[in-house]
């Protein structure tokens, strides 16, 4: 490691001021900082330092997304085996299958996303930013394991410029990155991101006689009446701790609710993720699901399920974790992040339930609440500006 | 010298000083009519005859339309004008005149057309005024055809209604675009023209 060090320190002055890879200076630093750490300290005034830079923030993050990612990768062998009726492997062998199968999509996602932001990086001689680090894990997770490379790379690299570099970079971008992409994604190849034969990996098995590679909730929103039961992808019902820990098909992140929880709480132990979002959220949700239960309708499916199953299928619990905290694309006054909270979980139930065209509405709501954030700011801190300004005006007669 | 600037009106709003990227009039058609270059074809010639006849008839009654009424005749002869588009589209060639439905009778809300009747056909002669209205129909046709040229090629695959993209890319998994379709993508290619088009005049920037 000594050794290692040395060197870079002895190539470092050619990427300084008027060296000879000057232009190359940030991709330089990004390396350097990476895995050193900075020993700069500020010149001038008081500053508060804390150790937590945004590359450990991130780094804290992706730790928190393991356990989802590493259960993903199982379950995506489970489902595949489950599938051709050979259900009987070793857990190696079903977290290698899924492994194998996601691993190029992880390196489209990362070098077409950072290849992107080095590139702007170098033309408008800024530092490289580390959000992507983050997002390009994420992206994979929220998509189904059959997305083509191809469609991805085109997606990150949309969502990376039109989301995110031409507002100025990381940190300026006020819409998530990672559910811009699933969108364009979405929006762009319906046939690839949604229905009943992309959220299981056949690959070139014949699959069993009772096989149905339709989602949980994409069963409940096409099967039209009141008793329809949830089935795994052989037919056989779905329990509640199924549901729980995340056997069945989906985006292939987020379907176990236990991993996510074990995210969320590195997440608000590390104190990187804002709990009052996620209580909210959950909270808006569960109303939502009370409501819609109590006037469940045959019209609407999705209404029968009870709050618990609301909240633990589909990519709610991943979008309210992991992507509705984002502290970019956030409200960022504390009450703004429970009514922002509060109408991601609402919104996310409400497209779920009632409109026909989304069997899962967690995407749309947290990006459409990506929007309101800022206006949802701005009107809490003029209420506080009059209130103050009121018992000014008080305490003057 | 002289003929250059006579030509002016005529070329000035190609590129310089164009409607829809420059001046940012007539977004809404430019969004929804550019989803196949057949349509967006026939708004630009329709614009364009619409533009520059009523640009010459503004022109040659400018000394007799009291100031108070002017925006009352514009539109009676925009009004006459979109409406012997309509019929002759109807009659020559219906099947683009119902993909394009009511666009065609909301050239009348065109801002471009207003806006080029007030600012020039007011105050200048009839035959600068038809350059102005040709010159600024073609602008805006310009950007309608590059806008549905990207998106019929990345949304359906097809130029003018003909297959380009070739069947072997589709079984080597290549697919449409469905987004390129919808209304939001046009509006990110104009932003995208937009945004080379001021890389290039940088005097544009501001």
């Amino acid at each position: 490691m000594k050794g290692l060090k040395r060197k870079i320190d002895k190539i470092k002055p050619q990427f300084e001021k008027g060296g000879r890879f000057e232009k190359l200076q940030s991709v330089f630093d990004g390396f350097y900082t990476f895995l050193y750490t900075p020993n700069e300290t500020s010149r001038s005034g008081v500053h508060i330092h804390d150790a937590n830079d945004s590359k450990r923030t991130m780094i804290t993050v992706i730790i928190a997304l393991l356990p989802c990612c590493l259960f993903g990768m199982w379950n995506i062998g489970l489902q595949h085996y489950m599938a051709i009726g050979d259900a009987d492997q070793g857990l190696f062998k079903l977290f290698f299958y899924g492994l194998w199968a996601v691993l190029p999509q992880i390196l489209t996602a990362y070098i077409v996303g950072l290849g992107i932001e080095f590139i702007v990086a170098q033309i408008r001689g800024h530092e490289i930013q580390e959000g992507f680090l983050v997002s390009g894990l994420i992206i994979p997770m929220i998509c189904p394991v059959d997305t083509p490379w191809w469609m991805l790379a085109v997606a990150v690299a949309f969502a990376v410029i039109f989301a995110k570099e031409v507002f100025g970079g990381t940190g300026y971008n006020f819409l998530n990155v990672a559910l811009v992409t699933r969108a364009f994604l979405f929006f762009s190849y319906p046939s690839k991101m949604s229905g009943d034969s992309v959220f299981v990996r056949l690959g070139n098995g014949v699959p069993v006689d009772a096989y149905s590679g339709a989602t949980p909730l994409g069963q409940i929103a096409s099967s039209g009446d009141a008793t329809a039961t949830m089935t795994d992808i052989l037919g056989n019902p779905l329990s509640m701790s199924d549901i729980f820990f995340g056997f069945y098909p989906g985006s292939w992140g987020e379907t176990s609710t236990l991993c996510i929880l074990i995210g969320a709480a590195i997440l608000l132990v590390t104190g990187i993720a804002n709990w009052r979002i996620m209580l909210s959220g959950v909270l808006g949700a569960v109303v939502m699901s009370v409501i819609a239960n109590t006037w469940a309708s045959p019209l609407y499916p999705a209404s029968y399920l009870s709050p618990i199953e609301q909240i633990c299928l589909g990519g709610f619990m991943f979008a309210i974790v992991f992507m509705a905290t984002d502290p970019v694309t956030a409200s960022h006054t504390n009450v703004g992040k429970y009514i922002y909270g509060a109408l991601i979980g609402v919104m996310a139930i409400l497209i779920r339930v009632y409109n026909p065209g989304f069997p899962e509405g967690a995407m749309l709501a947290v990006l459409l609440m990506n929007c309101f954030a800022p206006l949802i700011d701005h009107c809490v801190v003029s209420v506080n500006i009059k209130r103050r300004m009121n018992r000014q005006k008080v305490k003057n007669q | 010298m002289n003929r250059k600037k006579t030509f002016l009106p005529l070329f000035n709003p190609l590129s310089k000083d164009n409607p829809v990227i420059v001046q940012v009039l007539g977004i809404c058609s430019a969004l929804a009519v550019t989803a196949k270059m057949e349509p967006a074809l026939v708004m630009t010639i329709s614009v364009t005859a619409v533009l520059a006849l009523s640009n010459v008839i503004i022109s040659l009654l400018r000394n007799t339309i009291p100031s108070s009424i002017r925006i009352i005749v514009q539109l009676v002869v925009v009004a006459a004008l979109v409406v012997i588009v309509d019929q002759v589209l109807k009659a020559w060639n219906y099947e683009v005149s119902k993909a394009l439905s009511v666009f065609i009778g909301l050239i009348i809300t065109n801002c471009i057309i207003m806006g080029r009747l007030e600012a020039f056909g007011l105050n200048n002669r009839p035959w600068a005024s038809f350059l102005d209205g040709v010159g600024n129909g073609l602008g805006y046709g310009i950007i309608l055809i590059i806008v549905s040229f990207f998106r019929e090629l990345l949304g359906s695959g097809t130029l003018f209604g003909c297959t380009v993209i070739p069947q072997s890319w589709y079984e080597a998994g290549y697919m449409n675009n469905g987004l390129m379709i919808l209304p939001p993508m046009a509006l990110i290619v104009v932003a995208c023209i937009i945004w080379a088009h001021r890389s290039i005049n940088k005097d544009l920037q501001e």
